[in-house]
């Protein structure tokens, strides 16, 4: 729907239908990353950088691939350029700031398999967005994304002091947390409209 | 890999259980929990990712000489995009309703971080044989995984297995099983239960004094 207000689009993609809470996108890293609220926060930011520039990119393939009458080479085109730009960033953040580049470690290279940035370039295309629409679509998608991985940081730091038994470390607990997030976003719906 | 003398049913069999991609390796969590709300929806994806799974390991395992170091990752997600492309459309004309509920998802295989993985952790440094046996014994353990996930998450939210009803209509339906987050909640019940087995083996093994590796084989 090309109508939809951009409010409405940022507000759906970030709280509504976040990413990781609602469409399980981007999985990995969320329960990768998420056991510092600091690490949390920049794996955020270099992610949203990521959608932002790949869904720029998507657009335009879009247009070429219809304008050639090629759909089938969507995915693969759609994949090579996330790639090439997690490649970007990956050296830039070497270069600006080695000490996050160890510590985010593999999963800097593994953005390019965040299924959270090609679902983004997918979704914008079914959608039939406006270049200004994915534009503000990929924000909010990849704010709802830092939103959810800096949430989820902040309970884990806190758990780490916590009592828990043995059974639940790791991931089973991180998985419960999850759970109750996704069910308090729940109680975004119909915000967006 | 360091022991060559792994036979093809040992590369089969550790995908099935002893390194289930998604009980024990926790891999490829995004379909794993987005698609399991029906069984059928379960089977359905786990199959179409054991087919990916399979000939990118086999384009990959082929290939592994000729492919320079440097640009092996992006090779990889060519070579497995590919292959999605081709389930995607193989999907779309044999049945139009599958293809409708597995949405997004199914063009999302791309980056199942089982397929990279195995890709670049085992098929790109062994024989073509032994990396279509792990691509089969991957694919179906996450097959598995999938469908214990989507079984359970279906019979108590919905009150039925494959489509077929098993309760009587008294029946009260957890309806936040098919939501998102009975999927997460679910799976950290069979992750839990993974847990618990493994710890309940380790004290046998301490009060046995036996060697751990025994009981696993």
């Amino acid at each position: 729907m090309p109508e939809q207000s951009l409010w409405t689009i940022f507000i759906n993609a970030s709280l509504v239908n976040n990413f990781v809470l609602a469409y399980f996108l981007g999985i990995c890293p969320f329960l990768g990353v998420s056991s510092k609220l600091q690490t949390a926060s920049r794996m955020g930011g270099a992610v949203t950088f990521v959608m932002l520039v790949s869904s720029v990119c998507a657009f335009g393939i879009q247009a070429l691939l219809v304008a050639i009458d090629a759909p089938y080479l969507k995915l693969v085109s759609f994949i090579a350029v996330i790639a090439s730009t997690v490649q970007l960033v990956e050296m830039f953040i070497k270069k600006v700031s080695p000490a996050l580049f160890r510590s985010l470690g593999i999963f800097l290279p593994l953005i390019t398999t965040n299924c959270a940035i090609l679902a983004l370039a997918l979704f914008q295309t079914n959608k039939g967005y406006s270049f200004i629409q994915c534009i503000v679509y990929a924000l909010g998608a990849g704010l709802g994304f830092t939103l959810a991985l800096v949430l989820m940081a902040g309970l884990r730091e806190k758990l780490e002091l916590a009592a828990v038994p043995d059974v639940t470390k790791g991931t089973a607990l991180a998985l419960m947390i999850a759970g109750l997030l996704s069910v308090t976003f729940m109680g975004f719906g119909g915000l967006g409209g | 890999m360091a022991e060559p003398s792994n036979s093809s049913t040992d590369e089969f069999l550790k995908g099935l259980w002893k390194d289930n991609p998604v009980f024990v390796q926790v891999l490829g969590m995004c379909p794993t929990l987005a698609v399991s709300n029906t069984a059928l929806n379960a089977l359905a994806m786990g199959l179409a990712t054991a087919f990916v799974l399979v000939m990118s390991n086999i384009a990959v395992s082929s290939l592994r000489n000729f492919v320079p170091k440097q640009v092996r990752i992006a090779s990889y997600i060519l070579i497995i995009a590919t292959f999605v492309t081709v389930v995607d459309y193989t999907i779309q004309v044999i049945s139009l309703d599958l293809y409708k509920s597995l949405g997004a998802f199914i063009s999302l295989i791309v980056v199942n971080c089982v397929i990279l993985g195995r890709a670049e952790a085992f098929a790109s440094k062994n024989t073509v044989a032994l990396s279509i046996m792990d691509g089969l014994g991957m694919g179906l353990g996450f097959t598995f995984a999938l469908l214990c996930l989507g079984g359970v998450r279906e019979i108590l939210g919905n009150g039925s297995l494959f489509g077929a009803q098993l309760f009587h209509d008294a029946f009260q339906k957890w309806v936040v099983m098919i939501l998102p987050s009975g999927g997460f909640f679910t799976l950290a019940g069979w992750l839990l239960l993974f847990n618990w087995r493994e710890q309940r083996k380790a004290k046998k093994h301490e009060r046995a004094g036996l060697s751990f590796r025994e009981e696993v084989a």
